[in-house]
């Protein structure tokens, strides 16, 4: 089985979906000959020809919008932003019009829409490029929001969004897009939608976290438990609808929480993860859940961001502190 | 040709049928003979009664906000007439006679300002989107069917509405500029009804004309007159030949009036004199058309009479099976967001029945 990165496995999720399904096409900026500014489309315009990977003017608005249009007109878009950080343009088409217009039709018309974006920080990249402000679309309803962690995850995860009936959008750690490499092997292969992961197993903390973050918390985990603290630690995948259930099991059983995401922490998802336990879970827990995340500020410049994203030292931290409440 | 001899840079706005009833023969398109526009008549008078009929239900109560159509009926009908089955009808919110036309029926139109979802699950062969609150945003929408349209070779074309304050918005721009780019059988369709709610058309742009943004984006405009069944007609229906056979996207400008509010919720005399909208009725889309025909002798005051009150009739009709038809389920506000309804939702809904049970068992139903 080949070892791939997480753009090798995006690639080839898209490539063999588009080869199965004649209704997906690629559209964006510099998607086509260009293959993606991180290459994830890479030779497939070669493959699929310009009528289904295009290249479009540089307008996020209307990336996003005109692929309403194209999804009622009876194909699949995957629309890709080069990066989060030009999300917000595409917001108004996202949260007035493709994520209600199932509801508001009442089922007459589904958008079977796939919207593809790197974010969060980490690369050195300039301002606007690194930021993860996924909690503002975990809160629209309508849609469902996707974050893989792992190259196997990522293609299983992008097979599912392109098979889905609604519209996804799919957020990608571009941290991590080439610094990890696992088996993924080719052909069919799916991880559902709206279901996390035990990706550590442990009894006595219950670690959450997502994208780049997971990595961070599973080398805190093993840092830890040199020490002997047992971690288990969950990936999320998908923030939006929230996999409650396997996250309610685990602090069931271990009865602590650390919740870790590099986004900003007012209104975070966090606070959000944090209030369901609260609400399904607060006569397990033994002590109160703690956040490591990002700080109330704007995303800093290079010089700065490895001060701004959490890392291994400071989850550890928290999971000594709630470990010894 | 015809967008080439209405240049709008030139300042030239085609106009067929004057405010006195007269007809340029010469601009007069041959299939839009005497019964054909007596038929496209009796359409101005239905949306007009059906516009009516909306303003009564929403002063009784009976129906939200609502956008009349006054003043706009032409630019209405005279653009939607020329559509086929296989096309599709892009509204904006002030498209009642439009989306009639095309085959939405007036009770949904209804539903829909009356606050039900059901009143945009249009039958899908009618080929019309919902109608979009936020203005300009479903120009993008229409671009995108024409393209898919284009993309499947699919002989259809995409005729998208917007008003002249949305000519102001990105989106519009946006659309503007895939729709040249990528040469899609569409149709932007302004109608320029001079004020986007109290804002004058000179605040939207420097511009003399809105037809004329077109050209930037690499293909033709015009401006017609938008109170002129004719003109919007022969407009219209050379922009679908354009878009139909392969050339790409054209815009007409249909300078036109709202003689009424915005909404129902609007108060015009704080924007607009009464002197102006005295002098605006004269160009009121209907009656031109009337004079002409009546000078026809297609009509006349007892046919009138009848043609008025038969709509009036159907416009009761369609407003009570409107009432009739549904009832308002707390389910659907679940029901309809995904294809599965996933487990929270299962969750907020088994909720939402518990306390609507509970209310209605204290009484606070």
């Amino acid at each position: 089985m080949p070892k791939l990165n997480m753009v090798e496995a995006l690639n080839l999720a898209l490539a063999e979906e588009m080869a199965r399904d004649n209704q997906i096409i690629l559209l964006g900026e510099d998607v086509g000959q260009l293959g993606g500014v991180f290459r994830v489309t890479d030779g497939l315009q070669a493959r699929f020809g310009p009528d289904r990977v295009i290249d479009t003017p540089l307008a996020e608005s209307g990336i996003v919008g005109t692929s309403l249009g194209l999804a009622v007109g009876g194909f699949k878009p995957v629309a890709e932003l080069q990066f989060m950080g030009f999300l917000y343009p595409a917001l108004d088409q996202i949260i007035s019009h493709i994520s209600r217009y199932r509801n508001r039709t009442r089922g007459r018309y589904s958008l079977p829409l796939v919207i593809r974006m790197p974010y969060g920080g980490g690369i050195h990249a300039p301002e606007h490029h690194s930021e993860s402000t996924e909690a503002i679309l975990a809160h629209i309803p309508g849609i469902k929001v996707v974050i893989p962690a792992s190259p196997y995850d990522a293609k299983g995860l992008l097979i599912s969004a392109l098979r889905d009936p609604d519209p996804v959008i799919f957020l990608e750690p571009k941290r991590i897009y080439r610094a990890i490499r696992e088996e993924v092997p080719e052909g069919e292969f799916t991880v559902p939608l709206g279901q996390a992961k035990i990706v550590r197993a442990g009894d006595q903390v219950t670690a959450i976290a997502w994208g780049a973050m997971v990595r961070e918390t599973l080398r805190a985990a093993e840092e830890v438990g040199e020490e002997g603290i047992s971690v288990e630690v969950i990936d999320l995948m998908t923030i939006s609808p929230l996999d409650d259930a396997t996250l309610v099991e685990s602090i069931q059983k271990t009865g602590r929480g650390v919740v870790v995401h590099e986004a900003c922490r007012t209104g975070g998802l966090g606070a959000e993860i944090i209030a369901r336990l609260m609400e399904k879970a607060f006569l397990s827990m033994a002590a109160p859940i703690e956040r490591v995340t990002g700080f109330d500020t704007v995303f800093p410049l290079l010089k700065l961001e490895e001060h701004y994203l959490p890392d291994a030292f400071r989850i550890s931290r928290a999971i000594r502190k709630v470990f010894n409440f | 040709m015809l967008f080439e001899d209405y240049d709008p840079l030139a300042g030239r706005r085609l106009s067929i049928l004057s405010p006195e009833g007269e007809i340029d023969e010469e601009l007069r398109p041959p299939e839009l003979d005497d019964v054909a526009l007596l038929e496209l008549y009796d359409r101005l008078v239905a949306l007009r009664q059906a516009d009516q009929q909306a303003l009564i239900l929403q002063r009784a109560g009976r129906m939200g906000t609502y956008p009349p159509t006054l003043g706009q009926e032409a630019a209405n009908i005279g653009s939607a007439a020329v559509l086929e089955p296989q096309d599709w009808l892009v509204p904006s919110f002030r498209e009642t006679g439009a989306m009639l036309l095309k085959g939405v029926p007036l009770k949904l139109i209804y539903l829909y300002w009356m606050g039900c979802e059901w009143g945009s699950h249009f039958p899908l062969e009618v080929r019309v989107l919902p109608v979009c609150a936020p203005v300009s945003s479903q120009t993008l929408h229409g671009i995108g069917l024409s393209w898919a349209a284009k993309l499947k070779a699919e002989n259809s074309v995409t005729l998208i509405y917007l008003g002249d304050g949305g000519t102001s918005k990105g989106d519009f721009h946006e659309a503007m500029n895939f729709a040249g780019t990528f040469k899609t059988p569409a149709i932007f369709f302004i109608q320029n009804n001079q004020y986007a709610i109290s804002v004058p058309r000179t605040r939207q742009t420097a511009a003399p004309t809105l037809a004329q943004k077109a050209i930037a984006y690499g293909f033709p405009g015009m401006q017609i007159d938008g109170n002129d069944l004719l003109a919007v007609y022969l407009a219209t229906g050379a922009a679908v030949t354009r878009a139909r056979s392969g050339q790409g996207p054209s815009l007409i400008e249909a300078v036109t009036y709202r003689l009424g509010p915005h909404t129902t919720a609007d108060d015009p005399t704080r924007y607009r004199s009464a002197e102006e909208l005295e002098e605006q009725k004269r160009f009121d889309p209907l009656r031109r058309v009337r004079i002409y025909l009546e000078n026809r002798g297609l009509v006349t005051a007892e046919t009138e009479a009848a043609r008025q009150a038969q709509h009036q009739q159907w416009a009761q009709e369609q407003a009570r099976e409107a009432e009739a038809a549904i009832s308002y389920n707390p389910d659907e506000i679940f029901d309809y967001h995904f294809a599965h309804l996933p487990p929270y939702l299962v969750e907020q809904k088994a909720y939402c029945q518990r306390i609507v049970a509970a209310k209605r068992e204290s009484g606070h139903a």
